[in-house]
């Protein structure tokens, strides 16, 4: 079961930050297709917020397709949600991900040219996909 | 959109001092709501008057739509009330607390009631008076949602209780208004609380109402604005507060859209909250709906 959290300085709505995790949560592998979420009164429970946040929330990632909601059952992933990469490929990209970190510490860059880099490269190569 | 609680031109005055003035209010069907205000704004007396233990120099409240004065027996079994302080018999035992809640309500739920007393670990023997200000808050609340209430109000449940025992209270609270669907009126002054849990905002100053609300709209209206202090003239809407510098200004301002080269943040509870409060002169109230013709 996907254990969700609040931070309360990050400045996220605390529906946004509900819907991250639980995208973050699928992309990485803890939840896959037909896993079911936390009920909102579990969530509730939990954190002691309001239990329309976490309606509106799930609602959220409905509309985005990565959940599917029955009524009375639950809320459940869905079959449209992204499928996370295999665990296998997982590890070797985050390997090869932290190589070429310490070689840009390495090269003296910190974390803000590192995020710099990485999004502008991110940014240039979806460019030339779709080029 | 089912109303719950409302009242118009409702007032109370203690003498000389008018504790609600002509107060609007009408407070929709399975909100949270944070009533917020300073000390002496009239919270605890609104919520008093909504219960019928006061009497109002004008304008009588309607609960469900009867006058809890009036009509009591249709108001009250509604209603769950928790004032200030918590009043509880510190001699009761937590087994004779609850025997009073079903002595004095037929809706009275014992089940619910002791099996929210076992998973919290509070054992139905000790003596009230005994507990920790925290176990004695969850019996004040078991007590109050003991009778399925559609509507409970409650006067600053979480004053001094520690962090953690707040967290438990206000979670219990959240649960039950998940699975029971009722309408929360809540004041406090612990604003981080609220920006969790509410979903409606409404804000007294000096018995008057200043803002009233749902939450998510009344957020997306306001914003920071942040311009050159020369171009001020430029900014519409509604400022509440402003701090102005021989250059840049910042202000918070409830209008669609920030002028052209100002930058524009959105706007917490908080800042809200503060902004109203420190300036209470300046209100946020829904217009009044057009009478059709």
């Amino acid at each position: 079961m996907l254990d969700l959290y609040l931070d309360a300085r990050s400045g996220v709505s605390t529906y946004m930050q509900i819907v991250h995790q639980v995208e973050r949560a699928v992309r990485c592998g803890v939840l896959t297709q037909g896993d079911r979420l936390p009920a909102a009164r579990e969530v509730v429970a939990a954190l002691a917020i309001n239990p329309n946040t976490v309606l509106k929330a799930y609602a959220e990632l409905e509309s985005r397709g990565w959940v599917i909601s029955r009524a009375g059952v639950g809320t459940f992933v869905a079959d449209t949600a992204p499928r996370a990469v295999a665990a296998d490929v997982h590890d070797r990209l985050v390997r090869s991900l932290r190589d070429w970190l310490s070689e840009a510490r390495r090269e003296g860059l910190d974390q803000g040219a590192i995020e710099a880099l990485f999004t502008l490269t991110v940014d240039a190569t979806a460019k030339e996909r779709v080029a | 959109m089912a109303i719950v609680l409302e009242a118009s031109g409702l007032t109370k005055r203690y003498g000389s001092t008018w504790a609600v003035r002509d107060l609007c209010i009408s407070i929709p069907a399975g909100r949270v709501v944070a009533l917020v205000g300073p000390n002496g704004a009239g919270k605890t007396t609104l919520l008093h008057l909504a219960v019928g233990l006061l009497t109002p120099d004008a304008g009588d409240p309607l609960v469900f739509g009867w006058s809890p004065r009036h009509n009591p027996t249709l108001v009250l079994a509604r209603v769950g009330f928790l004032a200030q302080d918590r009043p509880l018999y510190k001699g009761f035992t937590v087994a004779e607390t609850l025997r009073m809640g079903r002595e004095s309500n037929p809706k009275w739920d014992q089940a619910l009631a002791e099996a929210r007393m076992g998973r919290l670990e509070i054992p139905l023997n000790r003596r009230v008076g005994k507990l920790s200000g925290g176990q004695q808050a969850q019996v004040a609340l078991a007590l109050a949602l003991g009778k399925h209430p559609e509507l409970l109000l409650l006067d600053e449940p979480v004053a001094n209780l520690d962090p953690l025992a707040r967290r438990h209270f206000l979670a219990e609270l959240m649960e039950s208004v998940a699975t029971e669907g009722l309408t929360v009126v809540l004041s406090s002054h612990l604003v981080a609380d609220l920006e969790r849990l509410a979903d409606h905002l409404v804000i007294l100053a000096g018995g008057r109402l200043q803002v009233a609300g749902d939450l998510e709209p009344l957020l997306e209206d306001h914003r920071w604005l942040v311009g050159p202090t020369e171009e001020i003239g430029r900014v519409g809407g509604t400022v509440v507060q402003a701090g102005t510098g021989e250059r840049q200004c910042r202000m918070l301002v409830r209008t669609p859209a920030a002028p052209r080269g100002w930058t524009a943040e959105p706007a917490t509870l908080e800042d809200l909250v503060l902004a109203y409060l420190g300036n209470p002169d300046v209100c946020a109230l829904p217009q009044p709906e057009a009478v059709p013709a």
